[in-house]
């Protein structure tokens, strides 16, 4: 059987409930991050399969995927910062230990 | 069964392997390691449907920079040798659950639904087309979010240095 638009429909769905099952799970910041890539990537890949399979002869769902490949790389760059300063002042990454606004 | 077909099933088995060894190991290096997998099997499904560019820009940007600058992390804040804790069974079991029940709803709903399939050429997605209409102001034109995009890394940039610059220890 040749792949098609839900064979890849399948893919970016299960990816993408991957990525919500490490965030359910995962209690460090830098696998949490991981978890949300792979979010976002399978958001990504949904938008390219639309558009080769329902809309060849335009490009948004491409300009869509790039931008959003874009502002992920600014959201995983200021993660990494929050989650550094984080570890100088606790010495420790888990999102238990980071409960300074709580109180 | 041709060529094509069995390369698609190989990059959709790396990148699903990937994704599920990546959320469930205890290694955190190794986490990172199948993410990266995983984001090299979807850059390869962009070169399998064909648009270049966006499989190239999937490589430069994620594999070589996000995964990067993740692996960076983890060298700074982590203990070599030291697995991730165990989470409770109940939590784990819950989780599996309610993703599962996601799952099965969006597929469901996804099988029901007839998409407008269309047959045509993507003879406008070349690096050409893009470049012209990346910058173009007219109707299909992206000018105006590309410079949106450059103000937000502009100041994604700004903000991560204020950030990550040492703060006064406490003294308290």
């Amino acid at each position: 059987m040749q792949p098609g638009l839900y064979h890849i429909l399948f893919i970016s769905t299960a990816l993408f409930f991957m990525g919500v099952y490490g965030f359910f799970t995962r209690r460090n910041l830098v696998t949490m991050l991981m978890s949300l890539e792979l979010v976002l990537n399978s958001v990504n890949l949904n938008f390219i399969a639309f558009n080769k399979y329902v809309w060849p002869g335009k490009m948004d769902g491409l300009f869509f995927a790039l931008f959003i490949i874009a502002i992920a790389a600014a959201e995983a760059a200021v993660a990494i910062a929050i989650i550094i300063n984080l570890y100088r002042n606790h010495k420790s990454i888990d999102v238990n230990d980071a409960e300074d606004l709580k109180y | 069964m041709n060529g094509s077909t069995i390369v698609f099933y190989l990059l959709a088995l790396q990148t699903l392997g990937g994704g599920l060894l990546s959320v469930t190991t205890r290694q955190i290096f190794r986490a990172a390691i199948y993410l990266l997998f995983s984001l090299i099997g979807i850059a390869g499904l962009y070169f399998w449907l064909e648009y270049q560019f966006i499989a190239a820009v999937q490589i430069v940007v994620y594999v070589g920079g996000i995964v990067v600058l993740i692996i960076f992390s983890i060298f700074l804040t982590q203990q070599t040798g030291e697995l991730l804790p165990r989470q409770t069974l109940g939590r784990k079991v819950f989780s599996a659950l309610a993703v599962f029940c996601g799952f099965a709803l969006t597929i469901v709903q996804i099988w029901q639904h007839s998409f407008p399939l269309a047959t045509g050429d993507a003879t406008l997605v070349t690096v050409a087309g893009i470049g012209k209409s990346m910058l173009g102001t007219n109707d299909g034109g992206y000018a105006l979010p590309f410079e949106v995009v450059s103000m937000l890394l502009l100041a994604a940039l700004v903000g991560c240095i204020v950030i990550a610059l040492r703060s006064k220890p406490e003294t308290t």
